[in-house]
C-alpha cells in the first residue's frame, strides 16, 4: 500500500478527521479545531472540569452529545451502596454535576450502567465515522467502528464540555496489516498482545493506527474492540478499523442507531470511509496471523510478553540497555526467574472483565471452557460483566450458572480489578491472570502481580491453577 | 495557566523507562475532586517500597526538573499525574519521549515536556548524579536546556510555545471561534446520534 498515491487518496483516519475540522490551523504548528460528536464522561476525570466551568461561569455547550456513567469507583458486590467514603464523594459529585449541567447519566443500579467503553457501543451511540472522546485512555475502543476515538485529560474534558471541540495537531498515520487467519484457540487479545511485544510500547506514539487485513476483517465487533482498546498500550493516539457489514449489522437496531432515511444516509457516509486503494500511510507494520499463539505477559508493561508455551526470558537476551534494565526490574517485581515455563507459574486470582474483555462474547468464551469444570481450590476467580446489560444478557443465556457452578464469583458491572480504585484489588504479592489491559506495577492493587491473557486462557488458567490454554486441560 | 518562560532549578534523575502514569500517581489517589494536593500520591509505591528511589533523598530536595527515561507518562490519561508532579514542585520533565496524552496534559498545566535524545538524557543524569546541586535551565523562549556551558535544543512547536509564554487559556481562545463552531453544528448530518 505504500507508494506515491494520488493527491486526493486518503486513509480512513484522514477522512474522519477532515469531516470534523471546524477550523483548520493556519500558522505552523497550530492545531486544527476538531468537532466532537460524542463525549463520554465518568466520575474520575470529570469533577475538576465541571469545577472549571463553574468558576468561569460557562455552560455545557452540547449536553445532548454528552453522556455519563459510573464505573471506576463502583463496587461489584452491590447495586446501591458505595461503602468507601472518598469513592462515594466522587460519584456523588458526578451525579450533582450531571444534574446541574443537564447531562444524562447512568448511575450504579441503572439498567445501562457499566464501563464507559462498553456503554457507547451497546446503546448504539458509537457509530462509524464519528469523533469520540473521553477522559480515559481506553477510548480508542470505539475506533473498532471506524470512529476516531481517543483519550483526553481533564483540561481537555473541560474544553469539550465548554466548546464541543478540541484543538488537535494532525497525527501521523500507521497501518497494521494482519495477514492470514488466526489459528484455533487464538483470539483478538493474543493478536494485540503479540503485536505490542513485537513493536514495543512506544511504537505508536504520535500515530493514529489502522488495523486491517483478512485477520481483522474476520473478527467480530467484540474482537475488534479488544484490539482497538489496546492501541494506547503501544502509545497510539487512536486505533481504527474500517467499518463493514459486520459493523453495520452490529449497530443496526440499537437504541441510538439511525433509522429509515437517516439509516440510508448514514450507510452512504460509512461506506465512503474505508481507506482509498492508493492512499499511503506514514508507517506500516505487518503481522502474520497464522504464526500467532495464545499469549501471556511476564513483565510490567504490555510489551513484555511471550507465547503461553514459552518461558520467562533472560534479561541479558535483550540487546539494548533500556530493555535489559526494564526486564530486570520487571522480573524482580514479578518474582519470576528467567527460563521458568509460563505453564509452571501458579496464579492466585483470575480476573475476567474490563473494557478490553468484559463483553458478552468474552464471557461466552470463558464459560465454554469452564462448563463442567471447577476452578482450582487455590484460585479466586472474579467474573465481572462490562455493563449491567451484559450481565442481564449473560444471565439470560445461563452463563452465570456456569461460572457459579465452577466456583467463580459472578459480580455486578464495573471496572473492578482492572485498576485498584474500587474494593476489587489484589493483595500484595498475589499473582493474577487478568483479561484487562495493563500489567503495570500495582495496577490491580499495591504489590499485585498481573499477567495479561485472553478470556479462554484466563478460564483455563483458573481450572489448572497455573497458566494454561483450554487445549491443555484435556 | 501561569506564564512559563525560563525556569532554572535542580534536577531529579529517574533512571527508568516506561514510567507509566499509574507509577506517577496510583489510582487510589485519583478520588479527590479538587485540583490540588496530589503531591502525597506522587510515585507513592516507589517512595514507600524502593530505598533507591531518589525523590525523597535529601540531596534532591527542592528539585524542580525531573529527568527520566524513554516513554515517560504512558498509560492512563489521568491528568492527576501532571497535577502531582506540579504540586510536588516540578516545572519541567526531560525525557527521550513521552506518552501523547501526558504530553498534552503537561502543556495545559504549564509543566514543560522537554524531549531530548537519549544520549543527552544520559549526560544530564551523570551530571546531576555527580552533583545534585547542579542548576539546570529549561528555556522555553530559546527552546533549549542549559547546564553550565553546555546546551541542548529541544523541539516545541510555535503554537505550544506561545501558549506557554503567554499563559493562554485554551477555552477562551476557542470560544472566540464561537460563530464558526455554530456554523459547523448547523451543517452536521441528521443521522448523527444525540442523547435523549
Amino acid at each position: 500500500m505504500v507508494g506515491e498515491g494520488t493527491v486526493n487518496a486518503r486513509t480512513l483516519s484522514e477522512k474522519v478527521w477532515d469531516a470534523h475540522v471546524v477550523r483548520p490551523g493556519t500558522e505552523p504548528g497550530e492545531p486544527d479545531l476538531l468537532y466532537v460528536d460524542l463525549h463520554l464522561v465518568h466520575e474520575v476525570t470529570s469533577p475538576q472540569a465541571f469545577d472549571g466551568l463553574r468558576v468561569a461561569g460557562r455552560r455545557v455547550r452540547r449536553p445532548d452529545l454528552t453522556i455519563a456513567t459510573e464505573d471506576h469507583n463502583t463496587p461489584t458486590d452491590s447495586l446501591t451502596t458505595i461503602a468507601e467514603p472518598v469513592s462515594r464523594t466522587q460519584i456523588e459529585a458526578l451525579r450533582h454535576n450531571c444534574a446541574e449541567f443537564g447531562i444524562k447519566a447512568h448511575p450504579l443500579g441503572d439498567a445501562e450502567q457499566g464501563i464507559v467503553h462498553v456503554l457507547g457501543p451497546q446503546i448504539g451511540l458509537t457509530q462509524p465515522g464519528m469523533t469520540i472522546v473521553c477522559g480515559d485512555s481506553h477510548t480508542a475502543t470505539h475506533g473498532a467502528f471506524g470512529s476516531l476515538a481517543f483519550g483526553i485529560g481533564t483540561s481537555e474534558v473541560e474544553h469539550v464540555l465548554a466548546t464541543q471541540t478540541l484543538p488537535q495537531a494532525r497525527p501521523r498515520t500507521m497501518a497494521v496489516t494482519v495477514d492470514g487467519e488466526l489459528g484455533p484457540g487464538v483470539t483478538a487479545k493474543d493478536l494485540v498482545l503479540s503485536l505490542i511485544s513485537q513493536v514495543g510500547t512506544g511504537a505508536g506514539i504520535g500515530h493514529v493506527v489502522e488495523y486491517r487485513g483478512p485477520a481483522i476483517e474476520a473478527l467480530s465487533m467484540e474482537g475488534r474492540m479488544t484490539i482497538a482498546n489496546m492501541s494506547i498500550e503501544w502509545g497510539a493516539k487512536a486505533g481504527m478499523i474500517a467499518p463493514d457489514d459486520t459493523t453495520f449489522s452490529y449497530v443496526d437496531g440499537r437504541q441510538y442507531a439511525p433509522t429509515g432515511k437517516d439509516w440510508e444516509a448514514a450507510l452512504d457516509y460509512w461506506r465512503s470511509l474505508p481507506t482509498d486503494a492508493d492512499a499511503t500511510y506514514d508507517a506500516e507494520v505487518h503481522l502474520d496471523a497464522p504464526s500467532l499463539r495464545p499469549f501471556v505477559t511476564w513483565g510490567t508493561n504490555p510489551g513484555q510478553g511471550v507465547s503461553l508455551d514459552g518461558v520467562v526470558p533472560d534479561p541479558s537476551s535483550f540487546g539494548d540497555v533500556g530493555s535489559r534494565t526494564a526486564a530486570e526490574r520487571a522480573l524482580a517485581y514479578m518474582a519470576l526467574e528467567p527460563g521458568t515455563r509460563m505453564y509452571d507459574v501458579p496464579v492466585d486470582v483470575v480476573f475476567l472483565g474490563s473494557c478490553t474483555n468484559g463483553r458478552l462474547e468474552d464471557l461466552r468464551a470463558a464459560a465454554n471452557v469452564l462448563r463442567g469444570r471447577r476452578v482450582a481450590k487455590s484460585v479466586r476467580m472474579l467474573v465481572v460483566p462490562g455493563s449491567a446489560a451484559v450481565r442481564l444478557q449473560a444471565e439470560a443465556e445461563g452463563l452465570h450458572k456456569v461460572f457459579e457452578d465452577a466456583g467463580a464469583e459472578w459480580r455486578f458491572a464495573g471496572c473492578s480489578m482492572c485498576l485498584g480504585m474500587n474494593p476489587d484489588t489484589l493483595d500484595p504479592g498475589q499473582r493474577a491472570a487478568s483479561t484487562s489491559n495493563r500489567n503495570f506495577e500495582g495496577r490491580q492493587g499495591r504489590g499485585g502481580r498481573t499477567h495479561l491473557v485472553s478470556p479462554p486462557v484466563a478460564a483455563a488458567t483458573a481450572v489448572a491453577g497455573h497458566f494454561a490454554a483450554p487445549a491443555d486441560l484435556n | 495557566m501561569d506564564k512559563v518562560t525560563v525556569h532554572t532549578g535542580t534536577a531529579l534523575p529517574v533512571r527508568r523507562s516506561d514510567v507509566d502514569t499509574d507509577q506517577i500517581i496510583p489510582a487510589v489517589f485519583l478520588k479527590r475532586i479538587t485540583k490540588t494536593g496530589f503531591e502525597d500520591g506522587l510515585f507513592r509505591a516507589w517512595r514507600d517500597n524502593d530505598p533507591n528511589f531518589p525523590l525523597e533523598k535529601p540531596e534532591f530536595a527542592g528539585a524542580s526538573i525531573l529527568i527520566a527515561g524513554r516513554q515517560f507518562g504512558t498509560g492512563s490519561s489521568r491528568e492527576h499525574a501532571v497535577w502531582a508532579l506540579r504540586d510536588w514542585g516540578m516545572r519541567a520533565v526531560i525525557a527521550p519521549s513521552f506518552g501523547d496524552i501526558f504530553r498534552g496534559n503537561a502543556l495545559k498545566e504549564g509543566l514543560v515536556p522537554v524531549t531530548l535524545p537519549a544520549d543527552a538524557v544520559e549526560t544530564l543524569w551523570s551530571i546531576v548524579e555527580a552533583n545534585p546541586a547542579t542548576k539546570v535551565t529549561v528555556d522555553v523562549t530559546t527552546r533549549e536546556v542549559r547546564v553550565g556551558a553546555q546546551s541542548w535544543p529541544f523541539p516545541l512547536d510555535d503554537f505550544a510555545r506561545t501558549r506557554l509564554l503567554e499563559g493562554l487559556d485554551d477555552i477562551a481562545l476557542t470560544l472566540r471561534a464561537d460563530g464558526v463552531i455554530a456554523d459547523f453544528e448547523a451543517s452536521r448530518a441528521s443521522y448523527l446520534p444525540a442523547v435523549r
